[in-house]
């Protein structure tokens, strides 16, 4: 689905979102009668410095009017933005700041969802996609955390190799299946029903304030230990 | 480098300490007790794949002492393993732990957690589950501090603190940074690789101390405190951090999106290291790289983002 696509089908009523450059930012209306917030990175855009802060700008803006309007990420990215002016001033802080935004946000009760639709990567996936509470994709989407031809450098590794051992584990091969297997994804979203529907069943869901990714990586059997190690260091210090 | 004054041992080098050496001798003597241990042999189930050695802990350490009388939660990363980098298993013993720090913070007590980083980033052959783990730890950084826990960065080592390790150390509540503790997203060699050796030469050491390293990130206020290689003066500055560190809340939020405005404000069009140290008030900024670490501390301390309460 193409972005205007997703935007109809989420907001048949219209919305007020504007383009900025490589981010956008505005509301919607949810089927339910409340508003939703909206932020995101668009055109698989590399995620810097400057558009960090803006987009953690609007989220705070979204806390400070109070009540619990959700916000929705929706996300086409690349992954951080690789430059020297953006580590010389500090990258790592700008993308975690708009990470503990969004986390803010989903403590004072605003259901925060990302929407990916497109590509995301590394610290850009981090600081966006994984930040929200609740992580849905639509078909398609190709989320990953570094590309094979990348891992093959570093394995030393041919990508036939590669692609050979990704037949038996999703833990490092590229993809929105390896991912959701994980527990990373909550679910895919069926791109020929009405978004909004599918928006508004999430909403209405039950609320689950813990994180419950290691739990959904193991039912899938894509995380195979890390919930229960969590889990006994866990109670090991507090015993 | 410093002479013994007070007929006490040398205090050792943090960056030639190996991770369980840092953890205990950063603790008050004796104090320091592992949870899941090399003994509990909790390996990766993912590196045999690659035909990789694996290590009995996985490369982190995490556990609990005590730092000036006071109970604090402890994880330490192994540079030397993996180049520290989060897999699975590593990711989520450093989760149990913050999350134990919220539960034990919600009593209305605090358990301030340290985290000894001492990673490049997310493990390539764990690459899915390692940059999960990253998200969940964060999250879970957030949610003990949210609770009222201080939770301390600690930057010094040989792997440095890269990629998703970057990430989680802008969410701690305070971050004491050594000349050798570079901080950053993008690696030297990541740039290059995907930008070209025009846009950073990885192999110019001197460009990367001066755009990533610990002087530079204290200097532009990256870091709360920059300290000498030694284990006690990492002891000192953790013990420090944890008294001042802000709380977690709206505020901090709203002073740390200010915070961050006005550095892109004064530094923004900056081309190097050295113009950021004297636009934020170096006299000569050329002498910094070279600068002894007493004398350096001496001249951050006027120095830098006055607003430390943002993090």
């Amino acid at each position: 689905m193409t972005l205007a696509e997703i935007l109809a089908s989420l907001f048949p009523a219209g919305h007020d979102i504007v383009r900025q450059g490589g981010i956008m930012l505005g509301s919607g209306p949810l089927k339910s009668g409340g508003r939703v917030t909206v932020v995101g990175v668009a055109d698989r855009t590399p995620l810097g410095v400057d558009d960090a802060l803006v987009l953690a700008g609007h989220v705070l803006a979204a806390i400070d009017r109070g009540g619990k309007d959700p916000i929705l990420v929706l996300i086409d990215s690349d992954s951080q933005r690789m430059s020297k002016r953006d580590e010389l001033l500090g990258l790592n802080e700008f993308l975690a700041h708009l990470g503990k935004c969004l986390m803010m946000a989903s403590l004072q009760g605003h259901h925060t969802v990302g929407l990916l639709y497109g590509h995301s990567a590394a610290g850009a996936f981090i600081a966006t996609a994984m930040s929200t509470r609740s992580l849905v994709a639509l078909p398609g989407a190709t989320p990953a955390v570094m590309d094979l031809p990348s891992i093959s450098k570093v394995t030393k590794l041919s990508i036939e190799a590669l692609q050979e051992k990704a037949r038996s584990t999703p833990v490092f091969a590229p993809g929105l299946a390896n991912l959701a297997q994980t527990g990373a994804v909550l679910a895919t979203w069926d791109d020929k029903r009405s978004l909004a529907d599918q928006l508004q069943a999430l909403l209405d869901a039950p609320a689950t304030p813990d994180d419950q990714r290691d739990r959904l990586g193991k039912e899938r059997k894509g995380r195979p230990k890390a919930a229960d190690i969590a889990a006994r260091v866990h109670d090991l210090a507090l015993r | 480098m410093n002479p013994p004054t007070d007929g006490r041992r040398q205090s050792p080098s943090w960056y030639e300490s190996a991770a369980r050496d840092r953890a205990r001798l950063l603790l008050d003597a004796g104090t320091f007790a592992e949870f899941l241990g090399p003994e509990a042999r909790e390996m990766s189930p993912h590196l045999g794949i690659f035909d990789l050695p694996r290590q009995f802990d996985d490369g982190i350490v995490v556990g609990r002492g005590k730092l000036a009388g006071t109970p604090v939660f402890v994880a330490a990363q192994e540079g030397r393993f993996m180049g520290g980098a989060f897999g699975e298993v590593h990711g989520a013993k450093l989760v149990g732990l913050l999350r134990a720090a919220r539960d034990a913070s919600r009593d209305g007590g605090t358990m301030p957690v340290l985290i000894l980083f001492d990673t490049g980033g997310v493990r390539l052959q764990e690459a899915n589950v390692g940059e999960l783990a990253i998200g969940e730890v964060m999250r879970a950084v957030i949610e003990a501090r949210r609770a009222g826990a201080k939770v301390i960065g600690l930057v010094g080592g040989r792997a440095g603190c890269y990629g998703g390790g970057g990430l989680i150390a802008g969410t701690c509540s305070a971050l004491a940074v050594s000349e050798h503790g570079r901080i950053a997203v993008s690696g030297p060699e990541v740039i290059e690789t995907n930008r070209g050796v025009e846009e950073f030469d990885s192999k110019d050491r001197s460009l990367v101390w001066r755009t990533m390293g610990g002087k530079h990130r204290r200097l532009l206020g990256g870091a709360e405190l920059f300290v000498d290689d030694t284990i006690d003066a990492f002891r000192a500055a953790a013990i420090a951090l944890i008294e001042r560190a802000p709380a977690f809340d709206l505020a901090m939020l709203k002073a740390e999106q200010a915070r961050l405005a006005e550095r892109l404000k004064r530094f923004g069009s900056c081309a190097d290291g050295l113009d950021v140290w004297k636009q934020a008030g170096v006299d000569d900024p050329a002498k910094v790289p070279g600068m002894p670490a007493d004398e350096f501390i001496a001249l951050a301390q006027h120095i830098g983002e006055g607003r430390h309460d943002a993090r």
